[in-house]
């Protein structure tokens, strides 16, 4: 498994990032961690239906975005709401889905984010439908495609590597084991060795890479991204993480896991091994620490903000989008909504 | 039982009961074990059966569909739940291509007796994809029986029914009413195919099923208040139809307002108007009316009650029943 800082902040590998570049996913990080937090206090309050963690995955979510470049796509899953304001997207944006609002509320060809949707594993062979169509307008375009480690059971799992490498499409698959699929351990997902030995199948290259190392998976995925770039196809990156928190607010891990192992993977903290380390080598100063966290506070204040704004919703958009232009049936029922709404009561 | 049972636990006791009836009954799914599902639906079932009459299985709708196929040929019963609606349609093609058709490929000779569940339907807040109707799939595909409660005791008795039957069994479970308590009756269990009518009433037919049942005798309820007696019909089961019943309760009162979530453009609710109104055509005062979600995909949370059928369009629609001027 590829690692370059190890969980007490030790350097164990050679060719680590730039200091610069690390300081920055070190912010990113910051970043992302308050984002996951202030979600969920959100939901907590009630201003926010459901909201599934990030929470000890921050490493993944900001390397897959900090390695893109702006025309590049990233094809997030529901869990990667901090993956997608790494990308530089307005987590408030981001968060319409989940306090229900609308099922998207970025411009995914403006910001080159896939919509978020739950059927897992099915945004995978959009992603190669999105890196394939690239090469043939001769653009050098790179798609990011996540999922988990759950996701990996679907057959479009499947499918997307084996079209991916079949048109050598440019596509970076990333999976992020964090161990479990709501309930249900890695080990009833796949008796492989690895996930990322799934490649072999398909003529994927496929590494692991510690998912805690933000180190470690910039240079795995700037890796991959180059190989994609250069038209040498696609390769999966299997990053190996741990959702600390439960599946979604909804969820009782007490259920399927016990607190010993959670406090063991909270021991292999993304943030805490690279504040070590940065600390250490004196890039990072109690100065730059401070800026971080203001940054991170201000960035939280604006979704509080924001959500405590009541978004005015227009009935009538439900019938607007649903085709480029709305049949007549449709056109019938946003007349006799209107027309209820504006009758009052029976 | 001191407090009144949940539909779901209504279900479950329906899942232990035939588990303990029958040894060939096995459940399986994702997070059916430890977790006991997501509604907590097989809650305490590898528990008390063990891990190889209750598992979980690897992530994958269609491998959970299709390895059922292939236990049901082989002489287990089993029953597999779909976590949500939208999540039911990775196995699309193992249930159109082959658990609907096996039986007449083989001549009857292959039967398989399976059941799958699939929490359905909206009113729940829930995102996109947690909230689909999708009955009308199942119930246009020939050779799957579709069945869906409204009340705990049918929750228990179909349920108990379906894993039963010889044939596979689409079992849809109104979500919104998972968590509804009521009085458990645990017989008789009613057979697939009978509808009921809930309430008797002169003046019009509410023709209903699962999550439209108590949105419809709330609305009876409404228009008794306002002078109107009001009958309910509830399916329970959308295949086998029972015209039977539907059409008798429709000939009573010569009017007649079908009441569905889905989207009502080709959809069971469709169905069933078309059968009321070839069927009753000489007992009609009124053309049928169709109260159903609009033609659209399911809306985000905040805006999902303008799509509900709701008390107030069920009774605009009643209005509209050409009543004589008095
Ligand atoms: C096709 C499909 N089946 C089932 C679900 C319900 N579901 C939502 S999340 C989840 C677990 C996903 O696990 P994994 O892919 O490991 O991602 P993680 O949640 O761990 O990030 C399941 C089963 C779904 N969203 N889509
Ligand atoms: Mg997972």
């Amino acid at each position: 498994m590829e690692r370059l800082i190890d969980e007490t902040g030790a350097v164990v590998g050679h060719g680590l990032p730039a200091p610069e570049v690390l300081l920055d996913g070190y912010r990113a990080l910051v970043l992302a961690r308050r984002l996951n937090e202030q979600a969920g206090a959100l939901v907590r309050q009630g201003r926010l239906a459901v909201y599934p963690s990030s929470h000890g995955q921050e490493a993944c979510q900001v390397a897959a975005a900090a390695v893109l470049e702006e025309t590049d796509w990233l094809f997030p899953t529901y869990r990667d709401v901090a993956a997608i304001a790494a990308r530089g997207v307005d987590p408030l944006d981001v968060l319409v889905m989940l306090r229900g609002e609308w099922h998207c509320g970025y411009d995914p060809i403006a910001t080159r984010v896939a919509p978020q949707a739950t059927p897992l594993a099915t945004q995978l062979p959009h992603a190669v439908g999105v890196g394939h169509a690239a090469r043939l307008k001769g653009e050098d375009t790179v798609v990011m495609a996540l999922c988990g480690d759950g996701a990996t059971s679907e057959g479009d799992f499947h499918e997307a590597l084996n079209f991916a490498a079949v048109f050598a499409a440019p596509v970076v698959f990333l999976v992020q084991n964090n161990k479990y699929a709501i309930s249900v351990p890695l080990s009833r997902q796949s008796a492989a060795e690895s996930l990322a030995a799934k490649g072999v199948g398909y003529g994927v290259p496929g590494v692991r890479v510690d998912g805690n190392d933000l180190a470690a998976l910039t240079v795995v995925l700037t890796e991959a991204v180059a190989r994609a770039r250069r038209g040498d196809g696609p390769s999966l990156v299997e990053a190996d993480t741990y959702r600390i928190q439960a599946h979604t607010n909804a969820d009782d891990p007490s259920r399927y896991r016990d607190d010993e192992e959670v406090q063991r993977w909270r021991l292999r903290d993304p943030l805490l091994r690279l504040r070590v380390h940065l600390t250490s080598t004196g890039a990072l100063t109690p100065e730059l620490e401070a800026d971080f966290a203001g940054a991170a506070e201000e960035m939280a204040a604006h979704v509080r903000a924001g959500m405590s704004q009541d978004n005015a919703l227009d009935p009538a958009e439900l019938f607007a989008h649903v085709y480029s232009t709305p049949t007549p049936q449709l056109r019938e029922q946003a007349a006799q909504l209107a027309a209820e709404l504006s009758g009052g009561d029976r | 039982m001191s407090e009144k049972p949940t539909m779901i636990q209504a279900l479950n006791r329906a899942l232990r009961d035939a588990m303990a009836a029958d040894g060939s009954v096995v459940v399986f799914g994702e997070d059916v074990g430890a977790l006991g599902g997501v509604f907590r639906v097989t809650d305490g079932l590898t528990a008390e059966f063990g891990e190889s009459r209750c598992f979980d299985t690897p992530l994958a709708e269609a491998g959970i569909v299709g390895m059922a196929v292939g236990m049901a040929m082989n002489g287990m019963r089993p029953v597999v739940e779909m976590q949500f609606d939208a999540f039911a349609y990775p196995a699309f093609e193992q249930i159109i291509s082959h658990v609907a058709k096996i039986g007449n490929r083989t001549r009857g000779r292959v039967r398989l007796p399976m059941v799958i569940r699939v929490p359905y339907g909206g009113g729940i807040g829930g995102v996109e994809h947690h909230c689909d109707s999708s009955e009308a799939y199942y119930a246009h595909t020939p050779g799957l029986l579709v069945v869906t409660p409204a009340t705990n005791t049918d929750a228990y008795g179909l349920l108990r029914a379906a894993i039963e039957h010889p044939d596979p069994v689409v079992f849809l479970e109104p979500k919104k009413q998972y968590f509804t308590k009521e009085e458990l009756d645990l017989h008789p269990v009613p057979p697939i195919g009978q509808a009921v009518v809930r309430r008797e009433g002169s003046d019009a037919t509410l023709i209903a099923y699962g999550p439209s049942v108590p949105v419809a005798l709330a609305a009876a309820e409404q228009a008794a208040a306002e002078g109107r007696d009001l009958a309910v019909v509830d399916l329970r089961s959308i295949v086998p139809f029972d015209d039977e019943t539907v059409t008798a309760a429709v000939r009573r009162t010569g009017r007649a307002v079908v009441v569905a979530e889905a989207p009502g453009f080709a959809s069971v609710a469709s169905e069933i108007a078309a059968r009321v109104s070839e069927r009753c055509f000489h007992h009609l005062e009124a053309p049928v009316r169709r109260v159903t979600g609009f033609d659209v995909p399911y809306p985000p949370p905040k805006l999902e009650r303008h799509h509900l059928p709701g008390v107030d369009r069920i009774l605009d629609a009643v209005d509209d029943l050409q009543w004589e001027v008095t």
